[in-house]
């Protein structure tokens, strides 16, 4: 029996509205994450309560962890006369109730087809006196009919520098750089930190998920971990020598902002998935530590380059299939090259002019095997009709992927967001060597254990 | 007049100081002014007083009304309960959202709904997702072109049965008439196209979405094909055939002769719904989410309703039994019987297992509109004692039952939610079952029944409607509950108190529940749950003093000698 028994292969007409098993969600679930990388910060959903119950559902369907955020539980009434009066009431019950520092409040398509405006309406709370001494509300506009996912974490990220980040010396703090690491894994977050400090330099990184959504099990739930950047770190960070935004998609916005704002220069990097990738991060972190590269991360290079070497036979001319946001997939394809696997098929939904420019730089000589597909009707849909019609070695992207694995016989690794139906994933970084490591491990598990269950009988092998 | 049943408070857990009393007011204690207001009515002590003539006084339940903003709540959208529960589970309907991207991406596929078609050819669109993924033209410019398209290309694609279209709040608000376009597409195409405008703003839950999808399912399919049916045949109303459930009962029914015709919704197709109205009797399984069909097609066709419950091994056999006791057949009778025969020994053999091990254990659900009562069956046939209990989204008639109906008034929120005017069918109307239900009532049977949860909680325990995040932990923290039943959003903080949490929307991805082979897997995963050994290894044992510390150290392993060498 086959899941997507209504997806044929052959010729594949052109959809212009009608979108099939998307490749993308909604702006507010990555404002919503990226908010919750803010200690002491409750997310807070402007709008119906559905978008609300199901972002922080995915999200913790894929964490497997306590996602707290609050919203306006718009009625009919405010969606015709606006939800000034839900959110001010909202934020008087959260800062009674629960108790934040900060409210973050992010947007939904309803609330931006009204047209409420925030701002005035933190304004008219303060004035109220509905904020308590020290507290902050503040906010992002993410309307879902324009960008995704994505979006939504880069207009939060970029509201955290809005909000919080002064300069308070044209002389920046030398040997300090911020890093926004983008929408990836908590245990990224925090591997992100291990390599700057191993670098010898302080980091200001933000969001910063580690410790709020990979939480150890102690008998207390804390409703605000011990995780995030604090207010205090979003402040400083106008005072840092550089930042280096990780993935222009997700971490770009802010970086700008913080140079137009506070004067710190920064540089936009792919995301640090891969060696290429890692190799261009710690460059970029040499540059302020006076030129140096602690022996650890050299190693932790050596031990990747080695394994490559060891596993390169099984992954020469293998083909792949790629979904999800274009940080992740850029880099992604620039780790399956480098290990001569090629990405045959890359579709995201999340719209975006650099992505097919970025893609082109990664694929280079090889463009012309690649099908790439971005925006409207890039969906997972389009790839399985692809799929068909010329197969693919391996599948890499989120758990929906999980049923053209099935029907095709293709093994999936999981990557990206959401995973479902895996636990652990959280507490594996895919970044930067160590990280590598891992990916490659997971795609040669993948592929050996498919031949181990499909080979003939005389085929199968005691060594591999 | 009428007095209390029980003479001292019921002890919720902790010391017996702990009082639902007690409790409620600490759920209370913060909140602002407003809030606070609203809340106190909707957390209500179980005071059952019984009047001399052997009637039940329930407290009232402010049920169903708005949650306040900037409160954690548990509850979803009217979109979701209208696509994701009740249209999601059909599979040869293709379900398009007429919306930005979101609202689609959230409900494909994540509510577990199994469905099992016979053959490759059969069609089954559970596994996609469909959307017009509105952009910001479509915003300000009306995406009702857009959606024209997308029905056309749905069609040339997949050529289905039918297509339902979703409206959510933003199409709701630039007024695309998703009606007339589907109208319009019905027409054009020779195929069933529908629309459900079921923003989620309307109403103040899923519940609103229920009501709405169940409306046009009505109108537009019910009724389509009059193909006879059995004398023996029944509609399975409100089972969502989450982790098997439905299969579970189809498998039952079967095995006793019963028909059945159509399940709203798991595990259907269009044509169940289309032939729905020829069934003899229809079973109300979730009461709050479908019981208004019931009575419309009772209405209109003739078809009388009873309440069932299928969640719990002595549920299940006293539903099989009623269904048999309303057809009053000889045989029916004794397929009933013999089919509880064959799977009671089993359930025994669990409880016996089980039993032991869960009894006397304390269990709290605040889950969905009828699961947060069913599930109470199962407790307590482990032995277990429910000492707090609410819905996230049912009305006061699933809590003090249907006898209130008439007194529940309608405010702003339901008020937009369309009540349909039923008539008798002047051709399709079967007045020999109409005959039979009165014929059956006045034999002492009763149809139309439903009692709600309180009637059969136990006096002076809690209520707690449409729980918040601050109520379920600081519930926690003072009654201590061996298990909490919830849903995703509540499982991981519920967790990290210590305490297991089971949802009971998913399963946890378990499952079947129902019948008598789902109470087994239950009690199985009941028992797994409270008796886990993790539960008692949270603290360090280096963390002295901790009250548990002589439960939490290592086990005692011998390992004084080294193994002795076996070279010379
Ligand atoms: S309305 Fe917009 S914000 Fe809400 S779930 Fe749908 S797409 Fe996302
Ligand atoms: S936009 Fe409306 S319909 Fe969509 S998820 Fe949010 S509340 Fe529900």
């Amino acid at each position: 029996m086959t899941l997507l028994r209504h997806t044929q292969g052959g010729e594949i007409t052109e959809r212009q509205a009608l979108t099939i098993n998307p490749a993308k969600t909604c702006q507010p679930i990555g404002a919503m994450y990226a908010a919750l990388g803010i200690h002491r910060c409750l997310p807070h959903s402007h709008g119906s309560q559905g978008c609300c119950s199901y972002h922080r559902s995915t999200l913790s369907r894929h964490y497997k962890e306590p996602v707290m955020a609050a919203t306006s539980s718009f009625t009919e009434g405010s969606s015709v006369f606006g939800g000034q009066s839900n959110l001010l009431q909202a934020i008087e019950n959260i800062f009674t109730i629960y108790q934040p520092d900060v409210i973050a409040v992010h947007t939904t398509c309803l609330s931006e087809t009204i047209g409420d405006d925030i701002p005035q309406i933190a304004e008219k709370a303060s004035e109220k006196g509905l904020i308590p001494e020290g507290k902050r509300v503040i906010h992002a506009s993410t309307p879902s009919y324009v960008g995704a996912a994505p979006t939504g974490f880069a207009n939060m990220t970029a509201g955290m520098v809005k909000y919080f980040s002064q300069s308070t010396s044209p002389n920046k703090v030398a040997g300090r750089v911020n890093v926004i690491p983008g929408w990836v894994e908590p245990a990224d977050m925090r591997e992100i930190k291990r390599i700057v400090a191993a670098m010898g330099l302080e980091s200001i990184v933000f969001p910063d998920t580690s410790d709020v959504l990979d939480c150890p099990q102690t008998g207390v739930h804390e409703m605000f971990p011990k995780g995030g950047v604090t207010v205090e770190q979003l402040r400083a960070a106008g005072d840092s020598a550089a930042t280096i935004a990780l993935g222009p998609v997700c971490s770009g916005p802010a970086a700008v902002e913080l140079t137009n704002k506070c004067g710190v220069p920064h540089a936009t990097l792919p995301l640090p998935i891969g060696l290429e990738a890692t190799d261009r991060f710690i460059l970029e972190l040499r540059k302020h530590n006076g030129g140096i590269v602690p022996q650890e991360i050299t190693d932790e290079r050596g031990r990747l380059i080695d394994l490559i070497t060891d596993m390169h036979q099984y992954f020469y001319n293998k083909t792949a299939a790629l979904w999800g946001d274009p940080d992740q997939l850029v880099s992604l394809s620039e780790l399956l090259l480098t290990v001569d696997i090629l990405p045959k098929y890359v579709v995201t939904g999340t719209p975006g002019k650099k992505f097919l420019r970025q893609m082109g730089d990664v694929l280079q000589d090889r463009k012309s095997e690649v099908q790439v597909r971005q925006g409207t009707g890039a969906d997972l849909f389009l790839m399985h009709q692809w799929i068909k019609n010329e197969k693919v070695d391996l599948l890499i992207g989120n758990t929906y992927g999980k049923y053209i694995s099935r029907d095709e016989g293709i093994p999936l690794v999981r990557h990206g967001f959401p995973i479902l139906d895996r636990v652990g994933h959280q507490f594996f970084p895919t970044v930067g060597y160590r990280g590598a490591i891992r990916l490659l491990e997971q795609i040669l598990e993948a592929l050996m254990q498919l031949q181990d269950v499909e080979c003939s009988e005389e085929r199968f092998e005691l060594t591999m | 007049m009428s007095e209390s049943s029980t003479t001292s408070d019921m002890v919720l857990g902790g010391d017996a100081s702990v009082t639902a009393a007690v409790v409620r007011e600490e759920l209370l204690r913060d909140y602002p002014a407003k809030t606070k207001k609203k809340r106190e009515k909707q957390i209500v002590i179980n005071d059952k007083q019984h009047g001399d003539d052997g009637s039940l006084q329930l407290p009232v339940v402010a049920a169903n009304s708005r949650t306040v903003p900037g409160i954690i709540s548990q509850r979803g959208c009217c979109y979701a309960g209208c696509k994701g529960v009740i249209l999601g589970p059909t599979r040869d309907i293709v379900n398009i959202v007429h919306g930005p991207i979101g609202c689609s991406f959230y409900s494909w596929l994540t509510r577990r709904n199994q469905t099992h078609t016979p053959t490759d050819e059969h069609d089954n669109f559970m596994t996609y997702c469909f959307s017009t993924d509105m952009t910001e033209e479509n915003i300000i410019f009306g995406g009702e072109k857009r959606l024209r398209q997308a029905i056309q290309e749905a069609y040339d694609l997949f050529h289905p049965k039918a297509i339902a279209v979703f409206s959510t709040c933003p199409v709701g608000l630039i007024g695309d008439d998703v009606h007339q376009i589907s109208a319009e597409m019905k027409k054009q195409l020779g195929i069933n196209v529908f629309a459900f405008s079921c923003e989620g703003y309307k109403g103040v839950s899923q519940s609103a979405g229920h009501h709405i999808a169940n409306n046009q399912i009505f109108k537009h399919v019910i009724g389509e094909d009059d193909t006879q049916r059995s004398k023996w045949s029944i509609n399975l109303l409100g089972e969502y055939n989450i982790g098997g459930d439905a299969f579970v009962i189809e498998d039952l029914l079967e095995r006793c002769g019963i028909e059945l015709v159509s399940t709203f919704s798991g595990n259907s197709t269009y044509d169940q719904f289309a032939n729905a109205h020829m069934a003899r009797l229809n079973t109300v399984m979730c009461h709050r989410s479908i019981n208004y069909v019931a009575d419309m097609i009772e209405k209109k066709y003739g078809t009388p309703w009873i309440k069932v419950n299928f969640i719990g091994a002595n549920a299940t056999a006293k539903s099989l039994r009623k269904i048999a006791e309303y057809f009053d057949d000889r045989q029916l009778t004794e397929n009933v019987e013999r089919v509880i025969g064959e799977e009671f020994p089993a359930v025994v053999e669990a409880q016996r297992k089980y039993r032991p091990r869960c009894t006397g254990k304390r269990a709290v659900l605040f889950v969905g509109g009828s699961r947060a009562h069913h599930y109470q069956e199962l407790f307590s046939e482990l032995g277990m004692e429910t000492i707090a209990a609410g819905y996230e989204f049912a009305h006061r008639d699933d809590y003090e039952g249907r006898q209130v109906l008439p007194s529940i008034k309608i405010d702003a929120d339901s008020r937009n939610i369309e009540e349909l005017r039923v008539d008798a069918d002047q051709d399709k109307f079967r007045e020999s079952d109409r005959q039979q239900g009165i014929q059956r009532e006045k034999q002492g049977y009763t149809l139309r029944e439903y009692d709600g949860m309180m009637a059969e909680m136990k006096d002076q325990t809690l209520i707690i409607d449409d729980i918040s995040h601050s109520e379920a932990e600081r519930l926690i923290k003072m009654v201590r509950p061996d298990v909490f039943c919830a849903g995703i959003k509540e499982k991981y903080s519920v967790q990290k108190m210590g305490v297991p949490c089971k949802q009971l929307h998913n399963y946890d991805y378990g499952g079947p529940y129902a019948g008598f082979a789902g109470a087994i897997n239950f009690y199985e995963e009941i028992d797994r749950m409270v008796n886990a050994r993790i539960w008692s290894r949270v603290q360090p044992p280096w963390e002295n003093g901790t009250p548990a510390a002589d439960a939490i150290s290592p086990l005692p392993i011998s390992m004084e000698e080294p193994e002795e060498s076996t070279n010379p």
